[in-house]
């Protein structure tokens, strides 16, 4: 068994090596390789090759929790006032880790197959690709280590590739800019993670989640100080994944290409929050949790009705990413750890799909990408319009689809968190938010594929996609269907993803976990164990949880499908069968059309307290530059001139006085002594007498 | 009256400052030859003075002989010089003999 855990390590190293070599190849030599997009590629589709026999094993054939692979990078042995001061760095893999390899490889994989005919002619092919095998080793390596080290290198280099991709057509000055913006952005909640980093690694002198969970089982982290750790880990995932309040960056994150959009900030880049989220989860306290599950249901309820109002058929999609991440965040932090990794797993599928699909609309309406000058696609667009409706009923969660199973399974955890703690506000939000989804999902494809073309020009020319594009689309369409997750289309339970998939034990004091997370008879817990409680603690905390989940069960479904049924009614009802005119019913609530249109005024609000804020400071620093520094500095020019005037005048009169006064005199007596050689041997030794008579007297003894 | 020590040493002063006036005042070179003539002869008693009254033995009779051999091969040389000098530049005056001036 060790020996096949060995060789999955292994593989791993390899499938995480294969996409920076290629980005290492495409950028050194990028312009001698003839057909770079095939380089790329291929390296990403032996990737997936691997990742799924890693899947594979993992999950059906070894039944190791957990394979960890650690090595010491550096060792600086006892360090004064620290103590012991030793990095261990490593990979590790568990059921959640062969997943979310599968997934990115894939999704990756997809869009580098996709990218082939949409980025065709593009001025910087190569580094397009380039870029994205930098990504996807960044991802790869955030899926794949065991500590918060090399998690966090990663984590902000899936940054720099995505400022990289988002900036792919830099002479736009919007793209440009929305690069800046989503690295600053995201710059603000990595610096709350660091610090939470920071804090657990100066308590616990690892980097390790094992021994870090180890360390807070044995209670050397504890309290608010933990509850504060978990926060501030969670601040980085409230960066990448986009959540309230740094959501804003996504949106104009669209700036980038079509496909870097489905694979960075709707597939796998923006999922890196939440699955940060469940790599610690263990070490999160209700507290933490509560905050988390809050921030989640925020965001998603914010981003859907922005979706609403808008337009642009990639910003719909973006807030509609948003929200879904926010349902990710939200389902983790109500305790529904398998329902929301699922929903990361399944949106990932569903969301590159309705990305690349957009994409395929986008491509074949010459850079279209406003509804209005949309409609009647579905005649020319078969494929992307079919394909587009499988994606669509499954973020508004349908049964037969995946985004049901793992959406239900969601709501349902919220609906037993509001029972259990008796609050109803996070419930009640996601429930909305189901409507919301499953309206503006629907008015996106009405608008764009029903109806009559409203810029004919542009319909007469559309042509559905090359089969590069649209075969990434039926894969996707194909992954988006219940059977690939579970037998059963309406209950996830009998599938193998919440069979291998389960709730991580947690390691945090019992009086700081989620009240029917208590165990009864207090065992002591294992640290960093997967795999149920149910052969931890028995049948009795067991009961109240799933029971409240047993009965809740198909309530919650009903009433899932019944809003999502009736969002999908409405936007028909609106825009199809005009029953209410759209324009009439703007009008009316023109007020929240307004507020909505202008995505709650975040923007409006950064640019006004923070852009201004930094603007005002900086023109405060210029002032004081420009006056007082530099009033300084000329300050002190004037008093050196001045000085060295004085100097001049002090060297030319006084020194130079000195000097020539000095020969002056020199010269002076020279004349005067010159009268006394006169070459006369007589004179000579008539002084030399006197000279001789003047020392006798001068030294005489008596 | 007893001819003693201060008797010969005054001579022998008035001896050297007579050549020695005659050294720095003639111009004459064979005059401040003969000048340098009587300061050795001064020195000279000056030493037999001493060897007579004083308790070196016959040290400063032997030097006096010494200094008058000196002289004596001084004076042939020096003559010889003078010669050559009024030979060449037709004077003996020293003060015009300055060619090594300039």
């Amino acid at each position: 068994m060790a020996q096949i855990d060995q060789n999955l390590i292994a593989l791993a190293l390899i499938v995480l090596l294969l996409p920076i070599s290629g980005f290492i190849l495409l950028i050194l030599f990028g312009k001698r390789i003839p057909r770079q997009d095939l380089v790329e590629t291929s390296f990403l589709f032996l990737g997936l090759v691997i990742s799924v026999y890693i899947f594979y094993s993992k999950l059906f054939v070894l039944n190791t929790p957990k394979i960890d692979w650690t090595f010491n990078w550096i060792n600086f042995g006892n360090v004064p006032i620290f103590g012991q001061l030793r990095i261990d760095l490593g990979i590790a893999i568990d059921n959640i880790t062969a997943i979310m390899l599968v997934v990115v490889n894939l999704i990756s994989f997809l869009v580098h197959v996709y990218s082939i005919a949409y980025m065709r002619n593009d001025v910087r092919y190569s580094r397009y690709y380039a870029y994205l095998g930098l990504f996807t080793f960044s991802m790869l390596g955030i899926v794949l280590t065991n500590n918060l080290l090399m998690m966090y290198v990663s984590w902000e280099l899936v940054g720099l590739s995505s400022y990289l991709l988002i900036g792919h057509w830099y002479e736009k000055k919007s793209a440009a800019d929305a690069g800046k913006k989503a690295f600053i952005v995201n710059r603000v909640g990595d610096v709350g993670f660091f610090i939470g980093i920071l804090i657990v690694f100066s308590i616990m002198h690892t980097f390790l989640f094992k021994d870090i969970f180890a360390g807070i089982a044995g209670g050397k982290l504890a309290g608010p100080l933990l509850t504060t750790a978990g926060i501030l880990i969670f601040c980085g995932a409230i960066g990448k994944s986009a959540q309230f309040p740094l959501h804003v960056w996504l949106p104009d994150a669209m700036e980038g290409p079509t496909p870097v959009s489905a694979l960075i900030h709707a597939a796998t880049m923006v999922a890196a929050g939440v699955y940060l989220v469940a790599r610690v989860y263990p070490m999160l306290t209700a507290g933490a949790l509560t905050v988390i599950a809050y921030i989640g249901a925020i965001t998603a309820f914010i981003s859907a009705t922005i979706a609403v109002v808008q337009n642009d058929i990639k910003k719909v999609l973006a807030y509609s990413t948003i929200s879904q991440l926010g349902y990710m965040v939200m389902g983790l932090g109500v305790g529904a750890f398998s329902a929301g990794v699922f929903h990361l797993v399944t949106h990932a599928a569903f969301k590159a799909g309705l990305f690349l699909a957009a994409g395929s609309v986008i491509y074949a309406m010459h850079h279209e990408q406003d509804m209005r000058n949309m409609g009647g696609l579905r005649r020319k667009l078969p494929i992307t319009y079919w394909s587009f409706v499988i994606y669509s009923l499954s973020i508004a969660g349908i049964p037969l689809t995946s985004g049901f199973l793992s959406k239900d399974s969601i709501l349902s955890g919220t609906l037993v968190y509001g029972k259990l703690t008796n609050n109803y506000i996070i419930p009640v939000i996601g429930y909305t938010v189901v409507f919301l989804t499953a309206a503006y999902m629907f008015r996106l494809i009405i608008l764009t594929f029903h109806g009559e073309p409203r810029d004919l020009h542009k319909y007469e020319h559309a042509k559905e996609s090359p089969f590069v594009m649209s075969g990434p689309l039926i894969v996707l369409a194909a992954l988006s269907l219940f059977i690939f997750y579970s037998p059963n289309p309406l209950d996830p339970e009998t599938g193998w993803f919440m069979r291998s998939v389960t709730k991580p034990t947690s390691v945090v004091p019992v009086d700081q976990r989620y009240s029917w997370d208590q165990p009864e008879a207090s065992l002591p817990a294992v640290a960093g164990e997967r795999g149920g409680r149910m052969q931890e603690f028995g049948g009795q905390t067991e009961s109240v949880y799933d029971e409240t989940a047993h009965n809740l069960h198909y309530p919650a479904l009903a009433l899932s499908l019944t809003l999502a049924t009736l969002g999908i009614l409405f936007s028909f009802g609106v825009y199809q069968w005009n029953w209410l005119d759209a324009e009439k019913l703007k009008k009316r609530v023109h007020i929240v059309y307004v507020f909505l249109i202008n995505k709650w005024y975040f923007d409006d609000l950064y640019g006004t307290i923070v852009v201004g804020g930094t603007l005002l400071v900086s023109k405060i620093s210029a002032w004081f530059d420009s006056h007082v520094i530099d009033g300084i500095v000329n300050g002190a020019a004037s008093l050196t001139k001045a000085w060295s005037f004085a100097s001049g005048k002090f060297d030319n009169y006084v020194v130079d006085g000195i000097v020539n006064f000095s020969a002056f005199f020199t010269g002076l007596i020279g004349a005067g002594f010159r009268r006394t050689q006169t070459g006369k041997v007589q004179t000579y030794i008539v002084l030399a007498l006197l000279g001789f008579i003047v020392i006798f007297f001068a030294f005489r003894t008596y | 009256m007893h001819v003693g020590l201060n008797h010969f040493l005054i001579l022998s002063a008035i001896l050297f400052s007579l050549g020695l006036f005659g050294v720095v005042t003639r111009k004459n070179t064979i005059m401040v030859l003969m000048g340098i003539e009587l300061i050795l002869n001064s020195a000279n008693i000056n030493f037999i003075a001493f060897s007579r009254f004083g308790s070196f033995g016959l040290t400063g009779q032997v030097i006096a002989i010494f200094v008058i051999i000196l002289a004596a091969a001084e004076a042939a040389i020096l003559l010889a010089i003078v010669l050559n000098i009024y030979q060449q530049l037709n004077t003996v005056n020293v003060d015009e003999i300055d060619k090594l001036k300039n």
